[in-house]
């Protein structure tokens, strides 16, 4: 691909509204899956795996309530969490590795869109000016303070393999060398890109995304001011970047089945690939989540350091064999 | 002779100090601002025709300054500098007017106003090194006594100003050590004398040299481990002088660096650049960190001010490490990448350090956890903070972001070059820029959330009113910046890729970035950051459609939740240090907080507290371990030396009778 291609295409364009699509129905549906093995492997039936889009179908219809004290950041906050995962979700190769604005799909414009979502959501945190939310927000921005550096780090790894930071390129590469994927650097990043998708989600072992006891919260704190249609879209959001980074993982280690072309069945059959793909990884997480405990918040530190290390070693193991 | 248009604003600045000098004090800032901010809009006008044209304006007199003469040179990678400087100092002079106090407006302190701005312009253009240490040492000296200005008020601005005047007056002797050292022996004082036999200095020479002025410079640029005078003066100066010494000043030190270094001494040797590179991880570090911790606003700005210094001197670093391996294209690349950091560093931090003047004048604090509920208050210092604030963050699509990409995609293409030694110091170029970029975003989300959102935490903040409208339109003068070189950095490229030409020798390949957007040629990489803003606003306004068409229309306010209590109160929120509080526990070891915790119990009883006092300050480790030995040695060799003045006349006409005999025994 040379960089001249120009980056707005009509099926690139359709590419990425289906990708966008793809996160906002698929991710509240990820949730659900992943809460339904976990009740499964419980031992209860747990609720359908659409239960999240009802619940969503619910808040957007009820009304808004906004906290004393607050200002227009608590209601801005929302649209622009949902629009940053939603355009990172557009421009990430998901189903194709030719969506729109694809030149563009910088792995630092990727990371620097998600952070733009969390550091909105931290200062909606401050924003009604409570204990709780404080709490939330600070504690979210460590977390993500550490898990950022790991996560840019890792992907730094791949890009040394392929000679450029931009992500559709990267898979592509990655098709066109099926060797790649079982690298040592590949390995490595991996492991770190894992723990970070963990930790950005807020998942266990660093968060526990159900539990609503005050003091143990992260993410839960910073959204307590939210109620109605406002706490419907944070959530939509939180599952939108569940699902792409999810997508975006498993595109990068396992790229089969991504589109590179964007004409004819090529791009329905990137859709059900990655369906799948993401599928299988949820339910591997929830499993994992099943058989482990949330860990103590300063513990949490040291896993994203673990990841810190296998991110560096990933890159000194790629800058050894190339 | 003709006189150039730069030095026709040199001369506007020196009437400025003679006006702040002798008008009376009715006139004297309005005039000395008209006059300071007509100096900055001619030099800006002839630093732009400079760059656009690439074309260099000289300008030499004797009748100036004795024995070596004035001698001004106005080429692309001075003329960037003139153009920055006089930028902020456009903004800084518009904020004075409405500023200036009681001690601002005296006749000194106006005089050394107009006399700073003056200087700092005509740093970047002197071409000799009687011209550059004669503007240099007014710089620092004329900056110096600005920050001695509230001395009165505050026994730290006198320790500031101890620490500064120690400092920058050892860089300046080490600077003008060096460029002797380098003069001497190319035989002429003049910088064109020095670059042009550069090539015949054997390496000890030049790298005894780049050496010492590599001390002064970085000291100048806040670069770690020298960097101990910034966290102290930055804050206790003036607000404008502050936006001038963060926005201006210490990107003198970078140009200093490059003139020597890449200009004069054609590019060096490896290890004067891997050694630059090691500073700037330890300054990105080191900064990012203390800048999380800080609570004191200015002190936070002034710490992420060595920060963003840091990655200046990493793309500076990799760019002259790069150039002397043999890859020139990403040598330019970092070069520009360092550069256009410099040129939004000085936009966002000088609008910063304006707001925090603001919100300092409002309410009478700067102590973020006495701050809060200011967006309510003070709407335009509130957006133009948070302007400023993301792109120091790298938000897409603002200003901070295109200067990060560039770097990081320099630091990225510099992998493949051959040598180890400039891989593993671009490795941690790559490591530090990815740790500092998490926790400068701590430190910002901090700044803004517990400054200017949430409720109140004194009653100073709760009685806060916007400053005047000129000092807003101050402060969104240097915010534009933030949002158009954000969105179009393209613009700014060909400008930056001129003066990096002057600042690598010999003939460089065409600019790698090309286009509106960025886009690299040779190398597959690009962002389109207005495409992303456009997609930006269609997604939040397709997202808003979908919630106006579900959703109920009514909306209410309603009381936060409190976790079943009763009443919540303003003090039970999070507060700056409580922010930083998890992040100073993980990186206790480099931050060594000094926690204290102080309880007072109620008279009739042990089991019941009236008071509870908590403080929870961060200590500069550097300054601990290494200054503060060395200044009390210092004072204790100063101490025994006292033992021998005891003012006795006698005493001291014995020890010039036995100096004489002692100098004639040895001539004997």
């Amino acid at each position: 691909m040379g960089a001249a291609d120009t980056s707005i295409t009509a099926m690139g364009v359709v590419a990425s509204l289906l990708q966008v699509a793809a996160i906002v129905i698929g991710g509240p549906l990820l949730l659900g899956l992943m809460a339904k093995v976990r009740a499964r492997v419980e031992g209860r039936v747990g609720a359908p795996i659409h239960q999240p889009l009802l619940d969503l179908r619910k808040q957007m219809r009820k009304e808004r309530i906004h906290a004393e004290h607050s200002s227009a950041v608590l209601i801005v906050v929302p649209f622009v969490f949902v629009s940053t995962a939603a355009v990172a979700g557009a421009i990430a190769p998901l189903v194709t590795t030719r969506p729109a604005l694809a030149t563009s799909a910088d792995i630092l414009v990727i990371v620097y869109l998600l952070l733009a979502g969390s550091v909105a959501l931290a200062l909606a945190g401050l924003d009604a000016g409570t204990a709780f939310g404080g709490m939330g927000s600070s504690r979210a921005m460590t977390i993500g303070a550490l898990a950022e550096p790991a996560l840019l780090l890792a992907v730094v790894a791949m890009s040394i393999q392929s000679g450029t930071s931009n992500v559709p390129a990267i898979v592509a590469d990655t098709l066109n060398h099926p060797g790649w994927s079982a690298s040592p650097q590949r390995l490595l990043s991996l492991g770190a890109l894992i723990i970070v998708v963990v930790a950005e989600t807020g998942r266990i072992p660093v968060d526990n995304p159900s539990t609503h006891l005050e003091l143990t919260m992260i993410h839960e704190a910073m959204t307590l001011e939210y109620a109605g249609p406002e706490l419907g879209l944070v959530s939509l959001g939180e599952s939108m970047r569940l699902g792409l980074l999810l997508a975006l993982t498993v595109n990068l280690f396992i790229p089969w089945g991504v589109a590179e072309q964007t004409g004819g069945l090529a791009i329905p059959l990137g859709l059900a690939v990655l369906i799948a793909k993401v599928a299988m990884l949820g339910v591997l997480i929830s499993l994992f989540e099943v058989r482990s405990a949330k860990l103590r918040l300063f513990q949490v530190p040291e896993l994203l350091a673990g990841a810190f290390v296998l991110a560096m070693l990933a890159i000194v193991a790629g800058l050894v064999t190339t | 002779m003709t006189i150039p248009l730069f030095v026709v604003g040199l001369g506007i600045g020196v009437a400025g100090v003679l006006a702040g000098a002798v008008l009376p004090a009715r006139i004297r800032v309005a005039s000395i601002a008209l006059l300071v901010s007509g100096a900055c809009l001619v030099e800006l006008l002839a630093a732009g025709s400079v760059l656009l044209s690439g074309r260099s304006r000289t300008f030499s007199s004797t009748a100036i300054l004795p024995l070596a003469g004035l001698r001004l040179l106005l080429d692309p990678l001075g003329a960037l500098f003139v153009a920055i400087v006089a930028f902020v100092g456009l903004a800084a002079t518009v904020y004075l007017v409405r500023y200036a106090f009681a001690g601002l407006t005296t006749r000194s302190a106006t005089a050394c106003y107009a006399l700073f701005v003056t200087s700092l312009l005509a740093v970047p253009a002197a071409a000799n090194t009687g011209s550059f240490m004669f503007s240099w040492e007014l710089m620092a000296i004329s900056s110096l006594l600005l920050l001695l200005v509230e001395h009165r008020h505050r026994q730290s601005a006198r320790e500031a100003a101890q620490w500064y005047g120690v400092m920058t007056q050892m860089g300046a002797a080490s600077i003008l050590l060096g460029l002797l050292v380098l003069g001497s022996h190319a035989g002429g004082q003049t910088f064109a004398d020095i670059k042009s036999s550069a090539a015949g200095l054997s390496p000890t020479v030049r790298s005894v040299g780049f050496m010492l002025v590599l001390f002064g410079f970085s000291s100048k640029a806040g670069a770690v481990p020298f960097h101990v005078w910034l966290p102290r003066a930055h804050p206790e100066a003036p607000s404008p002088v502050s936006a001038l010494m963060s926005g201006a000043m210490v990107s003198l030190g970078i140009y200093g660096i490059i003139r020597v270094g890449g200009d004069l001494l054609s590019g060096g040797l490896l290890w004067w650049w891997v050694l630059v590179i090691a500073m700037g991880v330890l300054s990105a570090l080191f900064g990012a960190l203390h800048a999380t911790a800080s609570s004191d606003l200015k002190r936070l700005l002034a710490y992420s001010t060595i920060d963003n210094m840091g990655l200046v001197l990493i793309g500076v670093g990799a760019s002259g490490a790069l150039w002397v391996t043999g890859r020139r294209d990403v040598a330019v690349l970092a070069m520009i990448a360092a550069l256009f950091i410099l040129v939004v560093h000085a936009s966002f931090k000088g609008c910063l350090f304006l707001a925090a003047g603001a919100i300092e004048r409002s309410t009478g604090t700067r102590d973020l956890d006495q701050l809060g509920g200011l967006i309510h208050r003070m709407k335009g210092t509130a957006s133009v903070f948070a302007i400023a604030a993301f792109s120091i963050i790298a938000l897409p699509p603002l200003s901070g972001f295109a200067g990060e990409w560039l770097l990081f995609q320099s630091l990225l293409h510099g992998f493949t070059d051959r040598n180890t030694t400039t891989v593993i110091a671009l490795l941690a170029g790559v490591v530090a820029f990815a740790l500092a970029g998490g926790l400068t975003a701590v430190a910002f989300v901090k700044a803004f959330g517990i400054g200017f959102i949430g409720r109140a935490r004194s009653p100073g903040a709760g009685a806060a009113t916007e400053v005047a409208g000129s000092m807003v339109a101050a402060m969104v003068l240097l915010a534009g910046p933030c949002l158009v070189l954000g969105v179009v950095p393209g613009l700014a490229i060909p400008l930056l890729a001129k003066a990096a030409n002057v600042g690598l020798p010999s003939a460089t390949p065409g600019p790698l970035v090309r286009g509106p957007n960025l886009e690299l040629a040779g190398y597959y990489g690009a962002i389109e950051p207005a495409l992303l803003l456009v997609a930006l606003v269609v997604a939040g306004c397709l997202t808003w459609g979908v919630l106006k068409l579900v959703a109920r229309r009514a909306t209410r306010r309603a009381e936060a939740w409190g976790c079943g209590r009763e009443l919540q109160t303003s003090r039970m929120q999070y507060t700056a240090t409580s922010f930083a509080e998890p992040l100073q526990r993980v990186f206790s070891d480099v931050l060594r907080p000094d926690i204290d915790v102080e309880v007072t119990h109620v008279a009739e009883s042990r089991f019941y507290e009236k008071a509870l006092a908590y403080s929870n300050e961060t200590d500069d480790a550097i300054e601990r371990s290494f200054y503060r030995p060395v200044a009390s040695a210092f004072r204790w060799w100063g101490e025994r030396a006292r033992r021998i003045q005891n003012g006795s006349v006698h005493r001291y006409l014995a020890f010039g009778f036995a100096a004489l005999v002692m100098v004639l025994v040895v001539l004997a």
